[in-house]
């Protein structure tokens, strides 16, 4: 059997939103800056995915600009209003559990001369208003933090974290990434200014984001060219994926009830059965102000990859945060803002639930699982 | 991330060899890598200035395990002199290489018996506490002849 459990990092495309992508490869092929019949037809879903994506979001349509990525989406953002916004001040807030991509971006900001200060959470993995109030001043131009941990899962109260923003007159950015379809987003009603989001995470395709850049907000564009998104990103629009995302973003509010509920009765599930079958196991972030796909396990004394691989060599795709599973041997940076201690920091897995697991994967999980931690426990150090 | 082991060394991951404690060791190190947070214990039996059995335990990952799993196995049997100078390159060799990440488990595994072997030879000296130091330095050089012994067969 094989298990994927690792929905936070990417999902399957869903086949519905795949058929709908596949005639804007073969027929409707047209470049929408193109002045001709078939670049004015590519023109007009465009405008119909940006009206549509802008009306799921609680937006405007002219406020969507479409990405290749989340992550050129947070580029695009946190560098460029930084840059473009200097005759206010200097100062940008980031979250401490932010994704190494609003993270590294900061730091280049950084390294340009902009104060960077990092919010701190608290165990919970939660930014509080307090906590912002406290770094946030007059100089501050940018204030960005994530609505949902891509981690931990823990979800922040944005519409508090956006006023206290607002007060000092600051824009305040949120990656949305992890937060389709569990939350409801409303831009407007949740004072967000700009957001970001990618179509992979919610079985649209990969390669195509969003960056929401609310009207007025000036922004020095990442990549400039032949002046497509109102002169804020260049580059030929990816119709497919654009559409992809739409149809994607679409479903996943029109059946986002029973997801919810589908998702959050595997994540019960998982958690009771994980808690039964292993003993010494602790969930790491908050246990309610998370999302239901999310599951953060701590299983202690055995190391987080060697878990990640021996379930690999089981058929069981999952995630870890310890520091043997990153190129630079650093261990999870958002664990660390938690507060977990050191031997801690290594010991812990990942699981991302998704539309497309069954309760049947999850006994097959926790089965292996239970072998698994009972091998590598059998010969660790730490007792 | 993904990472391509290689077969050998899922091999020694999956099913290491030598795992566990000695009782009453004669040479014990525990390693631990600052940066990754991995550790490594092994335990000694010398016999005759041979490595008559090792062992070790590991918190650590994969390539942690399967290198410390495949080093006790290629140590066991060898003199105490031969097994000071047995390299981390002969690991990764050995096992087919390891992803460039991950070769730093190599090498703390041989640091770690490294330990593990001053450890047995502090012990072989501080055995014999009531004696003058000059009968522990030939207690010490008996160790050197026995290898060179072993070396010639």
């Amino acid at each position: 059997m094989k298990v994927y459990l690792d929905n936070a990092a990417t999902t399957r495309l869903d086949p519905r939103v795949f058929a709908k992508m596949k005639p804007y490869f073969s027929e409707k092929y047209g470049n929408a800056s193109s002045i001709h019949s078939l670049g004015q037809a590519a023109f007009l879903d465009l405008q119909m995915a940006k009206e549509k994506v802008a009306k799921l979001l609680g937006g405007e349509a002219e406020s969507v600009v479409f990405t290749s990525s989340a992550t050129e989406a947070n580029n695009l953002i946190i560098k460029g209003v930084a840059q473009a916004n200097q005759a206010k001040g200097n100062k940008i807030l980031v979250s401490s559990i932010e994704h190494p991509c609003v993270r590294e971006s900061a730091n280049e900001l950084a390294r340009a001369g902009f104060t960077v200060e990092f919010i701190p959470v608290n165990s919970e993995g939660l930014v509080t208003p307090e906590a912002l109030e406290k770094l946030i001043d007059q100089e501050t131009i940018l204030v960005s933090v994530m609505t949902v941990n891509n981690e931990i899962g823990t979800v922040q109260d944005i519409a508090a974290l956006a006023k206290v923003a607002h007060k000092y007159g600051a824009y305040f950015h949120t990656d949305a990434v992890q937060a389709i379809p569990y939350l409801k987003i409303d831009i407007k009603k949740m004072g967000i200014d700009l957001l970001s989001l990618s179509a992979h995470k919610f079985y649209g395709p990969k390669g195509v984001g969003v960056a929401y850049i609310a009207k007025g907000i000036k922004v020095k564009p990442l990549i400039v060219g032949g002046g497509q998104e109102s002169g804020l990103r260049a580059g030929t629009y990816n119709l497919p994926g654009i559409m992809g995302l739409m149809f994607a973003l679409e479903l996943a509010y029109k059946e986002r009830v029973g997801y919810l509920k589908q998702v959050k009765t595997l994540q019960t599930y998982l958690w009771q059965k994980i808690k039964k079958e292993i003993s010494g196991v602790k969930l790491n972030g908050s246990a309610t102000k998370r999302v239901p796909a999310n599951l953060n396990v701590m299983f202690g004394s055995i190391e987080g990859e060697a878990i990640l691989m021996d379930l690999s060599y089981k058929d069981i795709c999952v995630s870890t945060g310890s520091a043997c599973s990153a190129t630079d041997l650093r261990a999870s940076s958002v664990l660390k803002a938690i507060g977990l201690d050191k031997n801690n920091l290594n010991s812990n897995i990942r699981f991302s639930l998704g539309r497309f697991n069954t309760k049947k994967e999850i006994d097959y999980t926790v089965k292996c699982l239970k072998d698994t931690v009972k091998r590598l426990r059998s010969f660790s150090p730490i007792k | 991330m993904a990472l391509n082991y290689t077969k050998k060394t899922v091999d020694h991951f999956l099913h290491p060899h030598n795992i566990g404690e000695i009782k009453k060791p004669d040479g014990y190190a525990q390693i631990g890598n600052m940066v990754c947070g991995d550790q490594l214990d092994f335990f000694l039996k010398v016999e005759k200035g041979k490595i008559k059995d090792v062992k070790f335990l590991s918190f650590g990952c994969a390539s942690n395990i399967a290198t410390a799993s495949l080093m006790t196995e290629k140590v066991k049997g060898m003199t105490i002199e031969a097994a000071k100078k047995y390299k981390w390159e002969k690991i990764v060799s050995d096992l087919g290489g390891l992803p460039h990440q991950k070769i730093h488990c190599s090498v703390m595994a041989v640091q770690g018996l490294k330990k593990a072997i001053a450890d047995y030879e502090k012990r072989l000296e501080s055995a014999k506490p009531a004696r003058p130091v000059k009968k522990a330095a030939s207690a010490k050089k008996t160790v050197v002849i026995k290898k060179k012994k072993t070396t010639k067969k």
